[in-house]
């Protein structure tokens, strides 16, 4: 199997990469967002809690 | 080593940050493992289906971990409702998030799956309508609490809706077979012999895996996060009142 025929999926590429590509904005954005969250309270906070 | 002091969030906080990495790694790492399997070793077609089924390994790992974190959330909730454990309540916050995430893609990707199959994005079939009533509960879940100034009704009012709402998790999962749905039935049954070949059932089983140990990773960090900002704000009470 080539390459272009991997990623055309048999004429469904769009749905099963949509699908994976959703997934990965989806978690990974959620990942990113919480090291944010994180990094924000540092700012704010300093110290962690105790 | 006394365990239960763990329940205190202080405590558990450093623990917490000490298990990200060893729930975030093994996850990454099991994504592709699972991406491997499913794309590369598993066949081309599976059954009557053509390639757009290779959505599948995603789709179930989203569904089931939807339902899970519900539950779960719901035991956090009660438990801290309970017996007035404030890290219990936390838990069920932390996880309300990353269960709704679940239960969206499980939306999206089974709508990216209709298209193509049934011919519509959506349809108000018994398994698709009660995963959106789930949806449905976890962002009132969300939004309860967000609403509720108090903390400690807030977690209170997030618990009763979490507990009523764990009714919907066994609707989902019998839908198919207690109604004539457009979904299809089961893919996985205890105690039968699944219906896919062998690379695809490792395909989705590791996705599931995967999926479980970055919801443990994510959760503890939002987790993290939730202590320390209840933990500032009360500081600010405090200093407020002084």
């Amino acid at each position: 199997m080539s390459w272009s025929e991997f990623f055309s999926m048999g004429g469904y590429g769009f749905y099963v990469w949509g699908s994976y590509l959703t997934t990965l904005i989806l978690l990974g954005g959620e990942a990113i967002l919480l090291k944010r969250r994180k990094s924000a309270l540092r700012k704010r906070g300093g110290r962690d809690p105790r | 080593m006394n365990i239960y002091k763990y329940a205190s969030p202080a405590a558990f906080y450093p623990l917490a940050g000490k298990m990200i990495p060893w729930f975030a790694v093994p996850a990454a790492i099991l994504f592709a493992v699972s991406f491997y399997f499913g794309f590369f070793q598993a066949p081309s077609r599976a059954g009557d289906q053509n390639q757009v089924y290779h959505i599948i390994y995603i789709h179930v790992a989203a569904a089931w971990m939807g339902m899970f974190l519900y539950v779960l959330m719901a035991i956090y909730a009660g438990i801290g409702w309970a017996f007035n454990a404030r890290l219990a309540s936390m838990m069920a916050s932390s996880l309300s998030i990353t269960g709704a995430v679940f239960t969206f893609l499980s939306l999206v990707t089974g709508s990216l799956w209709g298209k193509p199959t049934w011919g519509t994005w959506w349809a108000w079939d018994a398994r698709i309508t009660s995963t959106l009533i789930l949806l449905f509960l976890y962002i009132g879940f969300i939004s309860l609490q967000s609403a509720i100034d108090d903390q400690r009704r807030a977690d209170r009012a997030g618990a009763v809706l979490a507990l009523v709402g764990v009714i919907n998790v066994p609707i989902i999962y019998f839908s198919v077979q207690w109604w004539n749905t457009l979904h299809q039935g089961a893919t996985i049954r205890l105690l039968e012999k699944p219906k896919m070949t062998s690379p695809m059932l490792i395909a989705m089983l590791v996705m599931l895996v995967a999926c479980w140990l970055y919801s443990v990773a994510v959760v503890l960090m939002r987790v993290r996060c939730i202590i320390a900002e209840r933990e500032q704000n009360a500081a600010l009470v405090t200093e407020g009142a002084s």
